[in-house]
This record gives structure tokens, C-alpha cells and sequence, in this order.
């Protein structure tokens, strides 16, 4: 039997960037928080200290701050008719493990999702007619708004030192910025970055080729600086370890340096790490919760702790899971399409070409996790018209590289050997000579992309995983010959001695080689319940005491990385908790 | 030419070790066996004291040092792969964490599934490495009548290239593409990663392309080097440690 | 769906020193083998080479050649109201894994169990009446008579070159050897072991005592020897690597060195490694086996292989474990008495005394497997009278070392500090001034020490574990009072500077520390289908075709190492084989 403790206001799953954000937010309302972290307590002073912290074998190859697939995993198959195999290590991506979560060891990038996002079926259908959205691409709008995100995107962006230059000025385009972002209320905390080499080689060209390039928004202090709550950073000092990396110089931002350490100062939060919560319990009406019960896995026991309100902070496919395995709302069915929880699971897709300058000196490995130069033209500029192309959806494309650690970064021309002299010589000549041009693209909700419980396989809890079923259409398919037309037009018109060119992916998705930790949806926002697992606050259609964050509730996913609206959403659901949801606990929109 | 190629490759030490022992059974020789670790302790060819393998047994190290030499050769670009030590990379990586399964979910049912699916063999790195080189050394046995490590260089290249395109295929089913992405996997590690693991030695690996290694606080450099060599200052943890 | 192969003559699981018998004879007998061996292949020359095998972390601290627990394990109780949990690292036992199995790793110890075992419940009722034997203890005559196995104890002493010396030669008394043990047609094949200080000071403390003390036979060889099948051992280096090691000098009797090498080279055996066999097909009558199934552990393959034979010949508790997965004969169940797969599962007990002589030189890195001088006044001692203790069985007594391997010995007196200087002087100063008295003592089989199907946990091919329900009862704490007793006494004799006195165990059984790998039981032999798994030839009650060999067939557990009889036994079953049942294939004892 579990150990029942005494009930607290708030229970937090997961300890990292909305978490963080939860923690410090509502025990400054003077609520009890206690979080839940199923991993190991982290400092960047005892964790991430020099030399230790650059060892990429550790943390890249052997990903030792992420999760640990031995304990828990899930079952992939890229669709219905497969069997589903469990992912038997980590590749395709990176959930974090223990506090401050992978908020700890991301690059950085952070953008804001707007309307092109949040209204994507109506401004597809007014624009396009309703037939331009295939049948089984089950997008659909959020329920929320730009307008209303805005203030957040800012407090969020201030909070993680987002350096950045502004491109729309309450609705003036700026120089320097990206011309098609939604009008933002002020300037980035921070000054861009220092530009590269590549970046500034590939900003030329973009502009040569009638495109709209600009420094990437990211979350790597351009200089020392303090933030709105005190937090102190230091100026990033470009070491090319920021992805799969924890940060010595405090030069990232990271829940670890900003929101945690300030909320574990007050005395209504309590961090309990090594808590593996197995699941979120329901009252008899089956329209609150109670609580969670919990492994502390220090010692095998298990507990419950009630709870006023529970909020799920987790990794997105870990809420997923544990919404699925607790019994809370109705689990999605691709064939009945009836269900919601599971429903449209989303990634990302790419295209690279890698260019090859005899003489030049790139220095790669002077990077940080968001150093490179973007354009959004096929992004978020709604001008550009998709119609001819047949996609929904869009990419960015980046030039530059993030880093040049040498097992997984050694550049080298189609056709070289995979060893001897000639594969020592090419690796000599070309590791400092060459330059990525990338892009990053949608992913729209497709009705046979899900999550569901596996009938097959459990994890060390005795509890079933949870399976993935996801390919890549015909959507992304397409934009992705787009995206890799443009790629290689832009390098062809730079001359480079040699160059890789970008191909558009054709293969199903695989889950071995390293792709993206932009895993969104399962725990969808929506209009209403029969569309969605929770409403435009995170609270779920259920429960009306449970609220679920982080990138499971976007409803298809953008080309953009998801922190900066996982940010911005968490103050969002923070501030409707303190303002609306403690005065009167029911639910905050009317099913 | 040949012989010594041979004995430079550890066929001399290995021999030795093996027919100490199996002579000691056959010739009765009660001392044979007393000899060996003297003999052991011998320097063998090349430079440092002899490496003492956590993991690999003699076939399994002869195996090895055949592998990284043939792969990664001396030239002016860097020594030879067993003096780079990736055999003691890779030996140590197969005795440790990663090599016993650490992180890798390991319950059945098991099934082959799809290329996309990933790893799905019901055995740890170090138990596929062990299978992989007898399975590979029963190839070479039947097209050569050699091990690996006995054939000549272009021998071996041929035996590379049949693995890595997966021309070869096991008779025990061991999926060759498995196998050999792994082995890969190790030798690029060995030679990139830092020098605490027992590979890149003298830091030769990030010599070869330029990489600094660890200090990395290139906020000044970024500027002042831009579109140049970065001096030469090649730093491991143990360095700064 | 499988894939089905070729149907053979007989299938062998497991080929350590059973399979190996089995397989060179079965095959010489013109029979096609399949021998399916769940682990590597190894080789003495490759694997047990010096200087790696002299590793005491790795194959000591870190059981490198024992089973994987990660993949396959026991749950583990002391009686029925325990809740069982998984043994989740090895360490009272250490089962075998990979060719050659505990063949390779054991010490070498080879006893003949005489009819005080075979015939226990009818010689104990004989002489102090059946109110003797406690109602909960179900020992049971075995079926099988010490005149029966002669041959074959002999067959196996000269196959795995025994070195020691007979006490009893065709009923005359030898001097310096064990004057208790049956009547040998012939002397051991090797004279014993050159002796140590340790051993020949317990000799001369033993004889002033009245016993009868003897050097203990043991498979390790006192100098080359060539076997009757033309196995080549050489002499014994006295290394100290013995238990747990390969041995690098050929001189260990191992089925590696001996009968497996030679069944290799018979055309009529195919050996097939990572072959990991998850069921024994039953024919549709349930009166024969089919073959079986099993997964190729290096793709995950899963293969059928149908043959007119199977012999289980696996470490003993997977043989049970197999047994009852595969549903062959009615599992045991404690509480009705019904069944008896799984029945009477028994260990073995010990206790020992450290004595201390300032200034002796006992160098106990110079040992081997078996170095040491026996006493069996308590133990096949019949007129031995058990009535004034009140126990049945005994236990035997010895004096010496096997190895001086200093991460695990490291003798020190009782109350001397953990650590610190103290400590480090007491380690330097006794190390080499220690020796040991010790007795291995019998444990009788228990309605309630048995073998089931665990309903929780599963290995990682999905199937459920074995359960082991274990604990001492009063008879064995009675022979660990006496036991210890008779060691005090002993040792008090011998005058030593200090001494940590034996102890008779009163604490339950424990996984944690390494105890013995003497598990027997759970197949066991009997004379009707009603008390056994299996009659004397190891032959299926239930399915004619099936044969069980090893220290499964024990139907109790003597003080005595149990590789002689299960050598024994399998030559008896083998010849059993060959000579009635491929005549006639039907029961070889009708029900």
C-alpha cells in the first residue's frame, strides 16, 4: 500500500523549464508546491563545471543528462500496420532527465509562434478553400491568440536572455530582424550574438537571392546580464558544447540558473528528485484529481500525495504517457477517430547541404547553440504563396553551424572513403573548410500519427510504454523538395570548391540517427472537448484541477523550435491559475 | 616486408601467449604455464607497455589492433590506430557501462522489426562485438584460411568493404549492418573523443582536424581568428584537471 | 511464426559438463546432435589466457563468466508469506553461462555420493525409526544404488583427470585416504595435490583429535595427465585462480578441455551458440516431446527445432525453470502436496573458523581449487550417531585455503576496524598468517523449500521468472551447531595467536553473500511418477523422449559438492540411452 502524505495546494510532474516556471509562479502566490522530479538533483556549479562538462563521448554519444531509455522508453512503428518495436536507445531525440530537465542542455533557440499557428485551419481555408487541407490532416486552431500570448512570449524571453533583434516594432518592420515575425510589444533582452563566418557568408547570399536574413533569437546571453526576477547570467563564450550540454558560464538560459534556484529559496516549494510519479489519481466523480501517487525510487516505496491542483511538467511524450496510463480523458482511436488523448503526435523535418570552401577558415568550433543566420520567407511570410507547392505549412532556413565537437561533426565531400590515408586526408583538409546550410521544417497533424499505451512491452515500473505511430506525408514530402531546391540554389549561387547538396527525405522516418527533440502533441489545445485534452489555459477538459504544459499541447507543429510558446504558455497558464482558477476552481471555459 | 607487417600487428605476442599454453597441455611441459606472464610482460612491438585488455580476449584483441591499424593507417597525418589507442578505447568501452548495456531498454519480445526501428538484438555492445568478430573471423577463415588479422592489407580491404556495404553475410545470422555500424561507431569515438577514455592519445585525433578541444571559450576568437587557423593549443580534461 | 527446422536425432540444451557428456557419447553412438548453448562459445586458449584471466574484479567482483541477471533471474523468499522478489545481481550462487558452462568455473571438487544419499529415507528409518525423520522433511530413496554408479563415478574421475587418494579399494581401507567413503573398484586417477602449511598443520590437529583426515579429491591435476579419451591435462600451477577463472594451464578438469572439444570434432554435433530456448514442445498426446523452440539471441530470430530426443542439460535451475515454463509434469504445490515439478529445491550450509598464527607464512595464493585436507567422521561416517544431535545428514569438516585473491580474503581478527590505519595494519600483518577451518554441511529437502512460477516479474524474453521459496529449518541449524562445535573444538587445539570462532548461521537465507552455487533439486529422481520429475535414468515420467541430467535430479542436498554424481549420472543416463532406450523407445521404468 502507498504511503499517504499530507495533502499540499499544488503538485508539480517534472522539474524543468514549466515546472520551474509553476514552482516559482504559484509558491510566490503563497500556494504549498511540492515538485516531483523522477530524476537526480543538478547544479550548473557541481554538474556542468569545467573541464568535465566538455566531453562529448558523455554527453553527446553516451547522452548522459537525458533520459534513460533502460528504465523507461517507448514503442515506435511509422504506422498502424507495423508492429511496434521498442526504442531501444535514445536517437531521433533527447528527452531530458532530472532538474531543470532538457531546459538544461538545449540550444537556446527561441521563437514566437503566432497566428499562422494558432488559427491555422481558418486562415488556410479563408486563403486556400477547405479542399486545400488534405482529409486525414486533422490540424486544427489552438483557441488561442497572439494578442493574448504576446505579454508572455516577452516575460519569458526576458526571463531566459534571448538575445535577438527585433524584425516588427508594435507593427514597424525593423532592419536587421525577421520582417515576417508577429508585432511584438518590445526589443529582445539582448543584442544578437556575434556573427560567424558562415553566418555572415550565408546572410550575402540570402540577401543576393532576394531573401530576408537575420540572427537567429536564441537564448545564449550576447553579454553579462540580469533578468526581471534577479537572475544573474554570464556573456556567452561561444565553446561550440551548448546542445546536450549543461552551461559552466551561465551564459544559457536555463531554468537551473533563473526560475528553480529562486523558487526552491521559498519555503512553499519542496523538491522531492528521484520521485517517479506511475500515476495521477482521479476522485469517484472522476472530474478532479486528488493527486499522484509516486516511486521514491532512493528506496523502491511508494506514496501518495494528495493534492488541491496537479500540474503535469513534464517532457511532452512523458505527460502523454502519464495522462494515458492515469485513465484521464479519452484515449484517441485513429480508425473511430473518436478519442483525444494521444491524438496528433507532430515532429520536424530537414534538409542539409554542406558547402566546401578551399582555404576558407570556419572555425566551427566556435559556436553556441543558436549561432547561425535565418530566413523565415517560406515560413511566416503568408504572402508566399503555397498554393503552386501543395503544402500546408512551411521552413526556415539557417546557415551556419552550431558546433564542431569532432565525433559528430566532420564534414566531408559525397564519395570520400569511410577510412585509411584518403579519409585522413579529407577529414584534415575539409573539418575547418566547410559550412551547413539547413532547414528545419512543419510537421502537420495527419489522423494516423498518435500515441497510444503498447499492448506488448513495460517499463522497469511494470507499467506498459507508451507507442509512437508516426511517418512523414505527402505534405512533408513536399514542402521538403521545396525546401531543398532552395537550399541548393542559395549554396550553388556561393561557389563553393565542392558542396553536398540537400536532398528532400523520402525514407520513413527512422528513429537511429539524431533528427530533433521537437516532439509536440498527445495532450492537445482546443476549442472544445470533443476536439481536444485541455482548453487555451492548459487545463484539462476532465479535470478541472489538472493543467498539462510543455509542447504536448500544440495541436500540429510549426518549423520553428517550441521553447519559446512552452515558455510563454506556462506564465500564461501560471497567471490564469493565480488570477481566475483560485477564486473559483472550476473550469475556466465552458465545454 | 610481410612478416614484419605481421608482427607489428600483435601476431607475434598472441602466437606466443597461445602456444605457451596449448604446448604446456600438448608437450606436458609442467612450467609452460609459469612462463607466460614473464612473456607478457615483454615489450611488444610499437611504443608503451603492453595495453592489458579489460575485455577483449587474444582473438578479440588481435582482431582489433588489425582493425584500427588497417582504418586509420600512420601517415604524416597521424600514428597508426593502436598507437592512437583506440583498441584500448574500444576494449575499455566494451568492459564498461555502454559495453554491458547501460541505457539500452533490454526486455523482450524480441523482434528484427525495420530498418527504422532501430537496434533490436537481444544482446548488449560488448556481447555483439564478441559475436561480430568470430563471425567475421569465420568468414575469413573460409574465404582465406586466415583470421583477420593474418590477412595482407588489401585482404583486409576487402573484408572492410564487405562489411560496410553488407556483401558479407553471417552464417549464424548476426546482421552484418549491426555489427558493423557499431564497430564504426567505436573507432570514430576512440579517435575523437577525449583522451580519458584511453583513445585519441596525444590527442592525435583532434590534432589531425584542428579541433582545440576543451577550453573553448572562444568569445574574443570568434572575432579575431575569423577566417583563420586558430594557433595550434590542443587541451584535454586531464589537462585542465 | 517460427522457423522450422530440420528434425535430429537428439537436442541437447546447455553444453557445459552434462551436454558435453551427453553430446560426444550420443553422437559416437551414431546419433545427429544438436547441442543449443544460450551463451558464447569460448575457448581455453583465447579466453583463459594469462595475464587476463588472473582479474579478480572481473570474473570474482563482477562474475563475468556467471549468468546475466540483467537478462534472466530467480525471484527470492524465505517461506510462502514473504512476498518474492527478483535476485537483481548474483551472489549466493553463480550459475554457469556460455560453452562449457560452471564446467569452467567450478573449483574441482569431485565426491561420490553414496547410498547414505541414494537410499537416505530407508537407512535413516532403518536405524532410528520413522518418527525420526520430521514430517515436513520429504527426503525420498532416489532409485538409483551406489553399486549401479561405481562405473560410472570412475568413467567421470578418469575423464576429468580427479586427483586424490582412495580410502576404500574394493573394501579394503586404504591409509591416507577416506576410510568412510563406498568401495572403489579402482584408486583416483592422479595422486593428490602436493599439501600446504594450512593443510598439513589441520592433518596433524585432525589425527591428535581421533579423525581421520584426507586430502580432498579434486579435478584439479597433480601432474599430466592423459584421459581415456585421449584429453590432455597438464599440472596444476597452484595459481589461486581457480573458482570462477578458466584455467589458462589445462589442468582444471573442464568439459572445455574434455569431452566438448572432442564432440566438436564428430561430424554427427552441431553446436549452436546464443541459441537461448524458451520451450519444449509437447506432442499433442503429452506422452513425447516434439523438439523445441528457441531465439536466435543474435537477430532475435525465433527457430523450431523438432528432434526425436531432448535432453535438458542447463545450469540446474534453468532445467526447472524450462521444466515448468514448458508445462512438462505437474508442478509442485507445498500446500496440498501435489506435484512435483519444482519439489524439494535444496542448498547446502556452512561454517568456519579464522585462525591466527603471528609469525607462520601460509601464502595462500598458492592454492588450487581443491587444496585442502577433509575430515568426514560427521558426515558418511555411518556409525557416526546423528540421534545425539538430532539431525539428519552432517556435514564434513577441512582445513586450507583456495585462494588468496585480496579484494575478497583478507583475513582479520574480529573488532579490528573497518578502515584507517589500524585496519591497514591488521591487513598487512595477517594476510599471510591466516588459515581457515571450515564445514560444508547438508541441507535436507522441506515440504516448503521449492520452485515455482513466479506471477509478477518476467525475464526479457517475456516469460515469468522462477520463484525460489528457501530457508534453513531446524534440522540444518542443528548441523551448524554441531558443525561449528567440532571446528571450535578443533581449532582450539592447534594453539593459534587469535581466532574469529565458527558460528552456526541462525540468521534466514540471504542472496547477498556468496555461499554456494550447490543448488539441487526441482527435477528430482524417484521411483514412481508420484514423489519424482524423473526415474533413476533421469528419464521423463511424462514424456519418454525427455531425458534430465544434473544436480536438478537431487531429491536432497548432501554436505558433499555435487559434480561427481551429476558427472555420474550423466554417463549412467547416456549408457541408459544408448543401450536400452534407442533398442526400445518407451518409459525404461514402468509407472
Amino acid at each position: 500500500m502507498a504511503k499517504k502524505l499530507p495533502e499540499v495546494d499544488v503538485v508539480l510532474v517534472g522539474l524543468g523549464w514549466t515546472g520551474g516556471i509553476l514552482a516559482k509562479e504559484l509558491s510566490e502566490a503563497g500556494l504549498k508546491v511540492v515538485a516531483l522530479e523522477r530524476g537526480a538533483p543538478r547544479t550548473p556549479q557541481e554538474d556542468f563545471s569545467l573541464p568535465r562538462i566538455r566531453d562529448e563521448l558523455r554527453f553527446s554519444s553516451r547522452n548522459d543528462l537525458t533520459q534513460n531509455t533502460q528504465r523507461d522508453t517507448l514503442t515506435i512503428r511509422n504506422n498502424p500496420s507495423q508492429d511496434a518495436l521498442p526504442m531501444r536507445r535514445l536517437g531521433s531525440f533527447l528527452p531530458g532527465e532530472g532538474v531543470g530537465g532538457a531546459g538544461a542542455h538545449w540550444n537556446g533557440v527561441t521563437w514566437r509562434w503566432n497566428d499562422t499557428e494558432f488559427k491555422i485551419r481558418s486562415r488556410y481555408e479563408e486563403r486556400y478553400g477547405k479542399k486545400f487541407i488534405p482529409e486525414d490532416m486533422t490540424i486544427q486552431d489552438w483557441g488561442i491568440t497572439y494578442a493574448e500570448l504576446e505579454p508572455y512570449y516577452e516575460k519569458f524571453e526576458r526571463t531566459a536572455a534571448v538575445s535577438g533583434k527585433a524584425g516588427n516594432l508594435r507593427g514597424r518592420i525593423e532592419n536587421g530582424g525577421n520582417p515576417f515575425e508577429g508585432a511584438r510589444n518590445s526589443e529582445y533582452p539582448l543584442p544578437p550574438l556575434n556573427q560567424s563566418l558562415a553566418c555572415d557568408m550565408f546572410t550575402a547570399a540570402a540577401k543576393d537571392n532576394g531573401y530576408h536574413p537575420f540572427p537567429r533569437p536564441v537564448a545564449n546571453a550576447s553579454r553579462a546580464y540580469t533578468n526581471p526576477d534577479g537572475s544573474k547570467f554570464g556573456p556567452c563564450e561561444y565553446c561550440g558544447f551548448c546542445e546536450r550540454f549543461g552551461c559552466e558560464a551561465n551564459a544559457k538560459g536555463s531554468p537551473l540558473i533563473t526560475v528553480i534556484p529562486i523558487a526552491m529559496r521559498n519555503p512553499n516549494f519542496e523538491l522531492r528528485t528521484h520521485s517517479w510519479v506511475t500515476k495521477v489519481l482521479k476522485d469517484p466523480s472522476g472530474k478532479k484529481v486528488t493527486g499522484v501517487t509516486y516511486t521514491n525510487t532512493l528506496n523502491g516505496e511508494e506514496y501518495e500525495q494528495p493534492a488541491g491542483m496537479v500540474a503535469l511538467t513534464a517532457y511532452a511524450i512523458n505527460n502523454v504517457h502519464l495522462m494515458l496510463l492515469s485513465g484521464i480523458g479519452k484515449p484517441y482511436d485513429p480508425v473511430a477517430q473518436t478519442g483525444v488523448v494521444g491524438k496528433n503526435y507532430c515532429y520536424q523535418t530537414g534538409a542539409a547541404a554542406t558547402l566546401f570552401f578551399e582555404g576558407r577558415q570556419f572555425n566551427p568550433f566556435m559556436g553556441t547553440g543558436g549561432l547561425n543566420v535565418g530566413m523565415d520567407d517560406f515560413h511566416y511570410d503568408w504572402n508566399f504563396d503555397r498554393a503552386p507547392h501543395g503544402f500546408i505549412g512551411g521552413y526556415n532556413v539557417a546557415g551556419g553551424m552550431t558546433h564542431g565537437r569532432p565525433i559528430s561533426y566532420r564534414p566531408l565531400p559525397a564519395g570520400t572513403p569511410q577510412w585509411g590515408k584518403e579519409w585522413k586526408a579529407a577529414s584534415a583538409k575539409w573539418y575547418n573548410s566547410a559550412m551547413i546550410i539547413s532547414s528545419s521544417g512543419s510537421v502537420m497533424a495527419n489522423r494516423y500519427n498518435y500515441f497510444e499505451l503498447d499492448p506488448n512491452y513495460r517499463n522497469v515500473f511494470g507499467a506498459p510504454l507508451m507507442r509512437m505511430t508516426f511517418d512523414y506525408k505527402a505534405n512533408e514530402h513536399r514542402m521538403g523538395e521545396h525546401a531543398a531546391n532552395v537550399i541548393n540554389r542559395i549554396a550553388k549561387s556561393m561557389n563553393p570548391t565542392l558542396m553536398n547538396p540537400a536532398t528532400a527525405r523520402t525514407e520513413p522516418w527512422s528513429v537511429v540517427p539524431y533528427q530533433s527533440t521537437h516532439n509536440t502533441g498527445g495532450t492537445i489545445m482546443g476549442t472544445n472537448p470533443g476536439n481536444s485534452v485541455v482548453n487555451k489555459y492548459c487545463q484539462s477538459w476532465d479535470c478541472h484541477n489538472l493543467f498539462v504544459l510543455g509542447a504536448g499541447v500544440f495541436p500540429h507543429n510549426s518549423a520553428y523550435n517550441p521553447t519559446g510558446p512552452v515558455g510563454a504558455l506556462a506564465y500564461w497558464t501560471a497567471d490564469a491559475i493565480k488570477n481566475r482558477y483560485l477564486k473559483n476552481q472550476a473550469p475556466l471555459v465552458s465545454a | 616486408m610481410q612478416n614484419e607487417e605481421k608482427k607489428d600487428e600483435g601476431f607475434g605476442r598472441r602466437d606466443f601467449l597461445k602456444s605457451a599454453v596449448a604446448g604446456g597441455a600438448v608437450a606436458a611441459a609442467a612450467t609452460a604455464a609459469v612462463t607466460v606472464p614473464q612473456g607478457a610482460q615483454a615489450q611488444p612491438a610499437g611504443n608503451g607497455p603492453a595495453p592489458g585488455y579489460a575485455f577483449l580476449n587474444l582473438d578479440e584483441a588481435a582482431f582489433v589492433e588489425a582493425l584500427v591499424d588497417h582504418m586509420v593507417p600512420a601517415d604524416q597525418l597521424s600514428p597508426k590506430g593502436t598507437d592512437m589507442g583506440l583498441a584500448i578505447f574500444i576494449d575499455r568501452a566494451l568492459a564498461g557501462g555502454w559495453g554491458k548495456g547501460d541505457r539500452l531498454y533490454m526486455q523482450g519480445p524480441w523482434k528484427p522489426g525495420v530498418p527504422s526501428q532501430g537496434y533490436q538484438l537481444p544482446l548488449t555492445p560488448a556481447e555483439l562485438y564478441r559475436a561480430g568478430i568470430a563471425a567475421t573471423n569465420a568468414h575469413c577463415m573460409k574465404t582465406y584460411s586466415k583470421s583477420f588479422d593474418r590477412l595482407d592489407a588489401t585482404q583486409r580491404q576487402e573484408v572492410l568493404l564487405g562489411l560496410s556495404s553488407a556483401k558479407i553475410t553471417f552464417a549464424d545470422g548476426l546482421p552484418v549492418r549491426v555489427f558493423w555500424s557499431t564497430v564504426y561507431q567505436t573507432v570514430i569515438e576512440g579517435m575523437f573523443s577525449d583522451p580519458i577514455y584511453g583513445g585519441n592519445r596525444d590527442k592525435a585525433g583532434w590534432k589531425m582536424i584542428g579541433f582545440p578541444g576543451v577550453i573553448a571559450n572562444h568569445a574574443q576568437n570568434i572575432i579575431k581568428y575569423r577566417d583563420k587557423k586558430l594557433p595550434p593549443n590542443f587541451v584535454g580534461i586531464a589537462d585542465m584537471s | 511464426m517460427p522457423k522450422v527446422m530440420k528434425e535430429v536425432d537428439a537436442v541437447i540444451i546447455g553444453l557445459g559438463w552434462t551436454g558435453g557428456i551427453l553430446a560426444k557419447e550420443l553422437a559416437e553412438a551414431g546419433l545427429k546432435v544438436v547441442a543449443l548453448e544460450r551463451g558464447a562459445m569460448r575457448t581455453p586458449a583465447a579466453d583463459f589466457s594469462v595475464p587476463m584471466i588472473r582479474d579478480e574484479l572481473r570474473f570474482t567482483s563482477r562474475n563475468e563468466m556467471g549468468q546475466n541477471v540483467a537478462r534472466d533471474t530467480l525471484t527470492v523468499r524465505n517461506n510462502p508469506s514473504q512476498e518474492a522478489l527478483p535476485m537483481r545481481r548474483l551472489g549466493s550462487f553463480i550459475p554457469g553461462e556460455g560453452a562449457g558452462g560452471a564446467g569452467l568455473h567450478w573449483n574441482g571438487q569431485t565426491w561420490r555420493w553414496t547410498d547414505m544419499e541414494l537410499r537416505i529415507r530407508t537407512m535413516y528409518e532403518e536405524r532410528y525409526g520413522k518418527k525420526y525423520i520430521p514430517a515436513d522433511m520429504t527426503i525420498q530413496d532416489w532409485g538409483v544404488t551406489y553399486d549401479e554408479l561405481e562405473p560410472y563415478y570412475e568413467r567421470f574421475e578418469y575423464t576429468a583427470g580427479v586427483s586424490g587418494k582412495a580410502g576404500n579399494l574394493r573394501g579394503k581401507i586404504q591409509p591416507g585416504g577416506n576410510p568412510f567413503e563406498a568401495p572403489r573398484q579402482r584408486d583416483y586417477p592422479l595422486p593428490p595435490l602436493n599439501q600446504s602449511l594450512a593443510c598439513e598443520m589441520f592433518t596433524d590437529a585432525a589425527k591428535n583429535a581421533g579423525y581421520h583426515p584426507f586430502p580432498r579429491p579434486t579435478a584439479n591435476a597433480s601432474r599430466t595427465y592423459t584421459n581415456p579419451d585421449g584429453a590432455t591435462l597438464s599440472a596444476c600451477q597452484y595459481c589461486g585462480f581457480c573458482e570462477r577463472f578458466g584455467c589458462e594451464a589445462n589442468a582444471k578438469g573442464s568439459p572445455l578441455t574434455t569431452v566438448i572439444p572432442i564432440a566438436l570434432r564428430n561430424p554427427n554435433v552441431e553446436l549452436r551458440t546464443h541459441s537461448w530456448v524458451t520451450r519444449i514442445n509437447k506432442a499433442a498426446d503429452g506422452k513425447r516431446v516434439t523438439g523445441v523452440t528457441y531465439i536466435n539471441t543474435l537477430n532475435g530470430e525465433e527457430i523450431e527445432q523438432p528432434a526425436a530426443i531432448v535432453v535438458l542439460c542447463a545450469f540446474v535451475l534453468n532445467n526447472v525453470h524450462l521444466m515448468l515454463t514448458s508445462a512438462i509434469g505437474k508442478p509442485y504445490d507445498p500446500v496440498s502436496q501435489t506435484g512435483v515439478v519444482g519439489k524439494n529445491y535444496c542448498y547446502q550450509t556452512a561454517a568456519g573458523a579464522t585462525l591466527f598464527f603471528e609469525g607462520r607464512n601460509f601464502n595462500p595464493f598458492m592454492s588450487t581449487g581443491g587444496l585442502n585436507v577433509t575430515v568426514d567422521d560427521f558426515y558418511t561416517n555411518w556409525a557416526f550417531d546423528r540421534a545425539q544431535y538430532g539431525y539428519v545428514g552432517g556435514s564434513h569438516i577441512f582445513g586450507g585455503m583456495f585462494h588468496g585473491r585480496p579484494i575478497a580474503y583478507r583475513p582479520m581478527p574480529a573488532d579490528t576496524p573497518q578502515w584507517g590505519s589500524e585496519w591497514k595494519a591488521a591487513s598487512a600483518k595477517w594476510y599471510n598468517s591466516a588459515m581457515s577451518i571450515n564445514a560444508s554441511g547438508s541441507v535436507m529437502a522441506n515440504r516448503y523449500n521449492y520452485l515455482d512460477l513466479d506471477p509478477t516479474y518476467r525475464n526479457v524474453f517475456g516469460q515469468p521468472l522462477m520463484r525460489m521459496t528457501f530457508d534453513y529449518k531446524p534440522n540444518e541449524h542443528k548441523v551448524g551447531q554441531h558443525a561449528a562445535q567440532a571446528i571450535n573444538d578443533l581449532a582450539k587445539t592447534m594453539n593459534p595467536t587469535l581466532m574469529n570462532p565458527a558460528t552456526a548461521r541462525t540468521d534466514p537465507w540471504s542472496v547477498v553473500p556468496y555461499q554456494s552455487t550447490h543448488n539441487t533439486g526441482g527435477t528430482v529422481m524417484g521411483t514412481n511418477p508420484s514423489n519424482s520429475v524423473v526415474n533413476k535414468y533421469g528419464q521423463s515420467w511424462d514424456c519418454h523422449n525427455l531425458f534430465v541430467t544434473g544436480a536438478g535430479l537431487f531429491s536432497h542436498n548432501s554436505a558433499y559438492n555435487p559434480t561427481g554424481p551429476v558427472g555420474a549420472l550423466a554417463y549412467w543416463t547416456v549408457d541408459a540411452i544408448k543401450k536400452q532406450y534407442l533398442k526400445k523407445q518407451g518409459p525404461l521404468v514402468s509407472a
